[in-house]
């Protein structure tokens, strides 16, 4: 390259550009490790000595009444909340609780929000470019090319999300459900090891459901899923392990089964729906 | 100065002097009207001799003529002239214009307006002056009522010579009240201490009176050294407080500038706090309000007092209807869009910028100050509040109130509060969001032209005045945190103070320019302002 | 290099580089070729009128590069475009040298006027061009560099960052009104000789500042072409529509805003270097509130997020303004009230939606992208 391309990579001059994406470590099982995690806010208790461990390649599903502390524990483990107390790891070897929001995602954590948020301007294939794992430092972004290998994995995605025909369209105009499914497939262009995804079927069509259901699962394996979800009958779909979060710490944790037969949960949070589905 | 004989007698001997100085003065006037002894009096002023002037002056003090202080105190404005036509001698009541009201100094009655030209002053020169001056006080000093004995006693400081020395230390014994003591000691003690006595600083100590600082100065620079030390030593004590005074003055002005600065932003909070709408056209609203102040003025010539107070429902009532106008007509189909709402509303304040220079003029404006706000509160001899300051800081701690009344009191403050954190659910709830946004911004508006009737009373009043506010406003309510009116409050007091405390270190602009450095540095380090809301809501 | 090259691939931006190029020679053929009394005669006033106009455009691009891609609207750009001027201007001035009033060699007039006895540091080195030049860039840069730095890294965003821009260039401007920071106070600098060498007053110098102004705004269009139509330049639109998401991506995004920031800064100081030996002065008045926000109205009536809308919004607008002062100067406040209120309210994409709206085949929503294919 030309002189003014080495200038164009100036920036790798600078050490702390350089992003913290070490291989994550679970050699020694967990991927995901939260223990006696607390957070208040204005002295109302969020989070309360939380405990929680998800493996490599599990999916895990989380339920839990309105105000359990689902969202919140998110935004812990992406770093948009700090905890007061507690640790969170990721892997065996990295603290998230030292790391900004970009680091964390940079090693591998995505998150899919409640409410689908991809960027409307852009197209179904410009949202899954930007989302790409790649140096997203500016100058390398600027001066990055869109070459045979980047299209095959969009390609690659845009298949598991089965958006292959909305290629060039705008995000604007996808339908609800298009556009979850267009977030799950942003977080996978990232390769992340853990995916956290909140409520990813509210407000969606039996079919779509349906779709997203096989979509999750066909991650699992290769990733670790995390899913926060309300509907019953989608998590009992998907689940192979329930935690449910009550008042925010773990109430109880096991197959759907086991848990929906365990007294307190009914109380807490089933419910009636669970004594009608359970009788 | 060259001081008349009868001043350096005892004050006993002088009665005697006098009376028979008045006997003298009296004999041309032998066997004419009632008025006569009088009139023989004042025709000792006439004289060319300012010596013989001095004398007269002596002579009407001790005739305890009842009208001599009338008479003294015209002469001493320069009041007292005689008619050229009959040399009678007349008080002149009012100077301005070619014919002037007069009166009888004898008899006191009213003689018309009579032209100046037919007049003749009686002059008088500096010694005269000061003669005059003690004189009056003298008088005053017994016969007064308390205050005015305290105004004399106060006059005095370091006029006191050696003969009037002689009468205040027997009217000191005589003295009641202690103020007035106090007063008296003091103008001794400068006296005394202009004769090189040591022990007078010590009456001296802490007073503010520039007199007296001018007396203890000469003192510390004199040769005895005894003397110069307690006078310095003194200096250095009156220089503490009045250093206090002027802290205290600063915090005046800028609690005084804080309070225009709540006015102005305290609509803001409201329209762009609780509503998020930013109406760059806020300052426009505030010059509207003061200009029907000037309009209302105008409408009633010659009651300015009235004026103002019409103004303030008035200016209200303008300023808000012209907010309606501007949420109907431009800022509801732009909800949800900030910034285009900030474009818009600009372009609204240039026309209504324009508009007021086509219609009225491009020119300032000016607002008469009624009488009972111009003048100024005296708090002591170094310190004294304006009263058109005083009146504004206490109208926009009044407005203020009223404003967290309504927001926490009433339906609609209730109303605008569910509208604001959940515009959905208060729908739902059955609140009309439409009524409720027009009447927020149409209170909004309104107490930005009550600011503008304030401002009215303190800066010019011209189409830019609102311009000069508009962006000290916004700052302010940055500063103090959107959508919470306390903080407001806080950020203007705490912004006009700073302000103040810079001028005089760095001069006006600079003071602006570092004050505005200073917030938007501020911002960075705390985006929310001084009072964040909190939760939920306030995100994104 | 190749995202330099990227616009030359863009229908659009071949098209507006025609325009102008072919704008160019016809005002300059008109100028030169065509003789005086010939009604299709060129003036060489208003030569000078249309360099102002492009100068203008080239800020108006660099505003739109901000607000329209990046969502920020900046309301102190007229603070960058002065910084420009001023660096400009004080070159001009040095190059007066001992021709001025005073005939004092080292000292501009007016310094010489307040009993100064030497050049401030900061006037150091602007009597050589290439310092100067490269002030221009750098004073505006280092400060949209440490403004934004603060800014962006403590999330100011939307209407505050607005208003703090505001409050930016509201200071900038009160402080160069006073004489003690010499830069000239009230009056500013002018009196302008020459530049490089050419007499400033010469018909040539003038069609010669004309064409490079043309060419600053063909270099910074097809720049923020680059920047807009790069993958950087999505990145800057995801955050302009969601700032959160975008951050969860793993971009730091308030670099990528300080970046388009301190790029943007740095082309509004070169339209006011470009402006301010065309216009013979600058004073403070450029820093004033007012003027910044009506560079977001030419941007706004052109059209947001299009770059061509920028320049055609910047022309229509001020060769407006320069007919109605002429012609009526009251109503030119009205109409430019009424403009802000019409546009915002009534064409919320500008001129250059009304154009795609008649041209395009494809429609879009308004801030996307033009038709571009992704292309290696």
């Amino acid at each position: 390259m030309s002189i003014l391309g080495s200038l164009a990579s100036r920036d790798r001059v600078f050490d702390f550009l350089v992003p913290a994406d070490s291989p994550v470590d679970v050699r020694h099982g967990p991927i995901l490790y939260l223990e006696d995690v607390t957070v208040s806010f204005d002295g109302f208790k969020a989070i309360d000595t939380l405990n929680l461990t998800i493996d490599d390649g599990e999916l895990r599903c989380i339920i839990g009444p309105n105000g359990a502390g689902k969202t919140t524990m998110m935004d812990i483990i992406t770093g948009k909340t700090r905890p007061d107390s507690g640790k969170v790891w990721f892997g065996s070897r990295h603290d998230l609780l030292t790391m900004s929001e970009p680091q964390i995602a940079s090693l591998g954590i995505g998150r899919k929000f409640q409410k689908p948020t991809v960027f409307e301007a852009l197209s179904v294939f410009e949202n899954l470019e930007l989302a790409m794992a790649a140096d997203k430092r500016i100058l390398p972004t600027l001066t990055a090319r869109m070459t045979g290998e980047i299209r095959e994995r969009i390609d690659e995605v845009l298949l598991t999300i089965g958006l292959v025909e909305q290629r060039q369209r705008s995000a604007s105009i996808l339908s609800h459900g298009q556009k979850q499914w267009l977030e799950i497939g942003m977080l996978l262009m990232q390769r992340p090891r853990l995916l956290l995804v909140d409520e990813p079927v509210a407000g969606m069509t039996e079919q779509e459901m349906e779709r997203t259901a096989e979509l999750l699962t066909g991650l699992a394996g290769k990733q670790s899923v995390v899913v926060v979800e309300h509907d019953m009958g989608f998590v009992r779909s998907i689940a192979r392990k329930v935690t449910v979060l009550h008042q925010g710490s773990v109430l109880a944790e096991g197959s759907m089964d086991q848990v929906a037969s365990d007294p307190r949960v009914v109380e807490v949070y089933l419910g009636a729906e669970a004594e009608e589905e359970l009788a | 100065m060259r001081i008349p004989d009868a001043f350096k007698l005892p004050v006993m001997t002088r009665i005697v002097t006098l009376t028979l100085l008045c006997l003298l003065a009296c004999l041309p006037a032998v066997g004419a009207a009632q008025n006569d002894r009088g009139h023989a009096l004042l025709e000792g002023l006439v004289s060319r001799s300012f010596n013989d002037k001095a004398d007269a002056i002596e002579a009407i003090l001790q005739s305890e003529d009842e009208r001599a202080n009338d008479w003294l105190q015209a002469l001493l404005d320069g009041n007292l002239q005689r008619l050229k036509e009959d040399g009678r001698f007349v008080v002149v009541v009012g100077n301005s214009g070619r014919e002037w009201p007069v009166r009888d100094a004898l008899s006191g009655e009213a003689l018309g307006e009579i032209s100046r030209r037919d007049l003749d002053r009686i002059t008088i020169n500096n010694a005269l002056r000061g003669q005059l001056r003690s004189a009056l006080s003298l008088v005053e000093l017994y016969a007064g009522d308390e205050r005015s004995r305290l105004a004399a006693a106060e006059g005095i400081i370091g006029e006191v010579d050696g003969e009037l020395a002689a009468a205040l230390e027997s009217r000191l014994e005589e003295e009641e009240s202690d103020k007035v003591r106090h007063r008296l000691s003091q103008a001794l003690a400068v006296h005394r201490l202009e004769r090189g006595e040591a022990d007078a600083v010590e009456t001296l100590a802490g007073s503010l009176n520039s007199n007296v600082r001018v007396a203890l100065t000469r003192a510390a620079q004199s040769d005895d050294p005894a003397l110069a030390d307690a006078a310095r030593r003194a200096l250095a004590d009156i220089q503490q407080t009045l250093k206090l005074n002027r802290v205290a003055e600063t915090l005046y002005f800028g609690l005084s500038m804080g309070s225009v600065l709540v006015l102005a932003a305290i609509g803001l909070a409201i329209t762009f706090g609780v509503m998020g709408v930013i109406n760059m056209a806020h300052g426009e609203l505030m010059m509207l309000g003061a200009y029907t102040t000037w309009a209302m003025q105008q409408l009633l010539p010659g009651q300015p007092g009235l004026a103002l107070l019409l103004s303030i429902p008035a200016g209200f009532l303008v300023a808000a209807l012209v907010g309606i106008a501007i949420e109907r007509g431009v800022i509801q189909f732009l909800k949800g869009r900030p910034l285009e709402t900030l474009l818009a509303t600009f372009g609204i304040s240039l026309i209504l910028q324009q508009l007021v220079r086509t219609v009225i003029s491009p020119l300032n404006r000016s607002v008469v100050t009624p009488e009972w706000m111009s003048g100024s509160v005296a708090i002591n001899d170094a310190l004294s509040l304006t009263l058109n300051r005083l009146y504004v800081m206490g109208f926009a701690l009044l407005v203020f109130a009223a404003l967290i009344l309504i927001m926490r009191r009433t339906r609609l403050g209730l109303e605008v509060r569910a509208v604001t954190q959940n515009r959905a659910m208060a729908r739902a709830m059955g609140i009309r969001a439409t009524r409720v946004d027009i009447l927020t911004f149409a209170l909004g508006s309104g107490v930005a032209g009550l600011a503008g009737v304030a401002l009215s009373q303190l800066t010019n009043v011209g189409p830019n005045l609102g311009q000069s506010y508009i962006i000290d406003s916004f700052m302010v309510v940055v500063f103090g945190g959107v959508g919470n009116l306390w903080g407001t409050l806080v950020a203007g007091l705490s912004l006009g103070v700073i302000n103040q405390v810079l001028e005089p270190w760095a001069g006006a602009v600079l003071a602006k320019i570092m004050v505005l450095v200073f917030i938007i540095l501020f911002i960075q380090k705390r985006p929310r302002g001084l009072f964040p809301q909190k939760g939920r809501a306030a995100e994104g | 290099m190749h995202w330099l090259g990227q616009p030359f691939r863009e229908r659009s931006t071949l098209v507006f580089l025609g325009v102008l190029l072919l704008a160019l020679a016809a005002v300059t053929l008109l100028h030169v070729a065509v003789p005086p009394e010939h009604p299709l005669y060129v003036s060489i006033y208003t030569v000078n009128l249309f360099g102002k106009y492009l100068s203008y455009a080239l800020l108006a691009v660099a505003v739109d590069l901000v607000w329209g891609y990046l969502g920020i609207l900046s309301l102190g750009h007229g603070a960058f475009f002065a910084l420009g001027g001023y660096a400009m201007g004080m070159y001009l001035m040095r190059q007066i040298g001992d021709r001025g009033d005073y005939g004092n060699p080292d000292l501009p007039d007016f310094m010489v006027f307040l009993n100064w006895d030497s050049l401030p540091w900061y006037w150091q080195g602007f009597d050589m061009a290439w310092f100067a030049f490269l002030m221009v860039l750098l004073a505006p840069g280092l400060l949209a560099l440490l403004f934004g730095f603060l800014a962006f890294r403590s999330r100011v965003t939307g209407v505050y960052l607005s208003i703090i821009t505001q409050a930016l260039t509201f200071a900038l401007m009160l402080a160069f009104f006073r004489n003690e920071m010499g830069f000239g106070g009230n009056n500013g600098l002018t009196d302008f000789r020459e530049i490089l060498g050419f007499n400033l007053r010469s018909s040539d110098t003038r069609l010669g500042l004309f064409l490079a102004s043309g060419a600053a705004l063909a270099i910074g269009y097809v720049l923020c072409r680059a920047i807009v139509a790069s993958k950087l330049g999505r990145v800057c639109v995801a955050t302009r529509d969601a700032e959160a998401r975008t951050r969860f991506l793993g971009y730091r995004v308030e670099r990528f805003q300080l970046f388009v920031f301190v790029v943007s800064a740095m082309l509004a100081g070169l339209a006011g270097a470009l402006y301010v030996p065309q216009v013979g002065i600058i004073n403070p008045s450029e820093f004033s509130p007012l003027f910044s926000i009506e560079i977001v109205l030419w941007v706004a009536l052109g059209g947001r997020a299009t770059l061509y809308g920028a320049v055609i919004g910047a022309i229509l607008v001020n060769y407006a303004k320069t007919v109605f002062t002429g012609v009526m100067p009251d109503a030119w406040l009205f109409s430019l009230g009424g403009l802000f209120v019409l546009v915002t309210v009534l064409l919320p994409r500008g001129v250059a939606g009304l154009l795609a709206f008649r041209f395009r085949r494809r429609g879009k929503s308004p801030g996307s992208l033009s038709g571009r294919e992704v292309s290696a």
